[in-house]
């Protein structure tokens, strides 16, 4: 079903700096809506380092990268932000009246007068494992997600991986296919002990059948595998098989942001360094994604730039309206906003 | 001390490494074809290299951490090292490996 959303403000990319973003244009009575391909908000914070400490956000000696979202989530809480997680956004097209039009892979259409490019690093996207020709089977019988458990039954099924993703859709998958293997490179596993236990369990009973071993090869027609060969220390082994699901984690890709006819250099986007906006009025880049002489890649930067692209938003959405400069500490307006007076 | 680096289209690179960088930081900084996402922080793999069997000893086993990483590619073999977990040292002069496939560039 095809959504329609209004909005004044769609930030693409829930990472530290498009979080912070929602912070500064709430202050300005801006909505925003996020828009992340991820399945929650924090970005490569969340994503590469949830438990690794930052020691150069101001004001904190230390905090990990999933408190930091953690914070940030809190400290825009007040201005409601609303999130559309695990979609990417594909197109943005700009209309005649200078507004624009986006375009998700979830079939949503978001109408927007200000687009602010958070996109970091990238889109997170899964990692294809170096198998030869593996493309030509991607999303007919070769998937890196689960989306319909349907597409599943009676299938014969091999998974690969040793983490939480291939675990899970072991446990789950196995009572509907026709025969499941599970494939990993080692008998040690980086999944919740439970799920680890009841695998080893369903191996028992002949349900599910473990492979030490790495995929190598695929076989098939026309975009559908009948064997996966892989590679065991016993040598080369050929297993049946109409569905592969490899769970290698995530990677970061440009992904479509390199389509969308914005100026570019080596793979960020162009922006000034008055109001961090694009080549195309009224889309603004900030964070990672952006370029400009003397670009730093912190999370620092970002929050800076997220503060000054606001005051242009909010001159865009709101024209002619006289945007008075107030601190949080002494502004009672500003506290009002943030339920704090 | 020097590194000496076979990429994935098989050519040979001898580099200059520096004591106390990471190979990883070295490899990169010479162009080489390596990701290395996330900058050397134990946290993506796509710096993954094969080690030659006479340095195996030289450069140690990876760590439990390290072991977790390895398994998010498809490509690991009983040589296979993350190569911002090896830093450069006097000890290394000449370490020989070779970039994965996984370590590439999109
Ligand atoms: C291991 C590691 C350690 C780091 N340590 C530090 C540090 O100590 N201090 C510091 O300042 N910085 C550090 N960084 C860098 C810091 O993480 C980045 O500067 C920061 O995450 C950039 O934030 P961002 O919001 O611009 O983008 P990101 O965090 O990259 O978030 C971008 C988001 O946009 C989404 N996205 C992109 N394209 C699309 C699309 N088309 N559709 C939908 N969603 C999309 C992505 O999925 C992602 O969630 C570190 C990075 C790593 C990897
Ligand atoms: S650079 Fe990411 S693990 Fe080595």
């Amino acid at each position: 079903m095809s959504t329609e959303i209004t909005t004044d403000v769609v930030v693409i990319g829930a990472g530290p700096c498009g979080l912070f973003a929602a912070f500064e244009l709430g202050l300005l009575d801006l909505k925003c809506h996020f828009i992340d391909i991820l399945d929650r908000p924090g970005g490569q914070c969340a994503e590469l380092y949830p438990e690794k400490p930052i020691y150069d956000i101001p004001g904190f000696p230390v905090v990990t990268g999933q408190q930091l979202t953690d914070n940030l989530m809190a400290q825009i809480a007040p201005f409601s932000p609303e999130f559309h997680f695990s979609r990417m956004v594909n197109s943005i097209e700009k209309l005649e009246d200078g507004s624009f039009k986006l375009q998700t892979d979830a079939d949503e259409t978001f109408f927007t007068k200000v687009v602010v490019i958070a996109a970091g690093g990238g889109s997170f996207q899964p990692k294809r494992p170096p198998v030869p020709e593996i493309e030509q089977y991607e999303n007919k019988s070769v998937f890196y997600a689960v989306r319909k458990m349907e597409d599943f039954r009676g299938q014969d099924v091999v998974i690969v991986g040793g983490g939480d993703s291939a675990l899970d859709w072991t446990l789950n998958l196995q009572p509907i296919v026709r025969t499941l293997t599970l494939v990993h490179r080692r008998d040690a596993f980086k999944a919740a002990p439970a799920s680890v236990n009841k695998m080893k369990e369903l191996v028992a009973e002949g349900k599910v059948n473990f492979q030490l071993g790495q995929i190598a090869k695929l076989d098939g027609d026309d975009g559908q595998i009948n064997h996966v060969h892989l590679a065991t220390e016993a040598g080369d082994l050929s297993i049946p098989a109409t569905r592969l699901l490899p769970f290698f984690g995530l990677t970061m890709k440009l992904g479509p942001v390199a389509d969308w006819g914005l100026e570019l250099n080596d793979n960020t986007i162009v922006v000034d360094t008055e109001k961090f906006e694009t080549s195309v009025p009224g889309i603004f880049a900030i964070g990672d994604i952006n370029y400009y002489p003397g670009k730093l890649k912190l999370i620092l930067s970002g929050f800076h730039e997220a503060a000054l692209m606001a005051q242009a938003a909010k001159a865009i959405i709101s024209p002619g309206e006289r945007v008075v400069f107030q601190y949080t500490t002494s502004s009672t307006k500003l506290q009002k906003k943030l339920g704090v007076a | 001390m020097k590194i000496i680096v076979t990429d994935q289209a098989g050519d040979v690179h001898e580099l200059e490494g520096l004591e106390g960088w990471r190979v990883m930081e070295v490899i990169r900084d010479w162009g080489l074809n390596i990701k290395a996402e996330c900058g050397g922080a134990l946290s993506c793999a796509t710096c993954h290299c094969y080690v030659d069997s006479e340095w195996l000893d030289a450069v140690g086993a990876p760590s439990d951490e390290e072991e977790d990483m390895l398994d998010s590619v498809g490509d690991v073999k009983t040589n296979s090292r993350l190569s911002c977990q090896i830093l450069c040292s006097d000890a290394l002069d000449g370490l020989k490996l070779t970039l994965a496939p996984s370590a590439a560039k999109d």
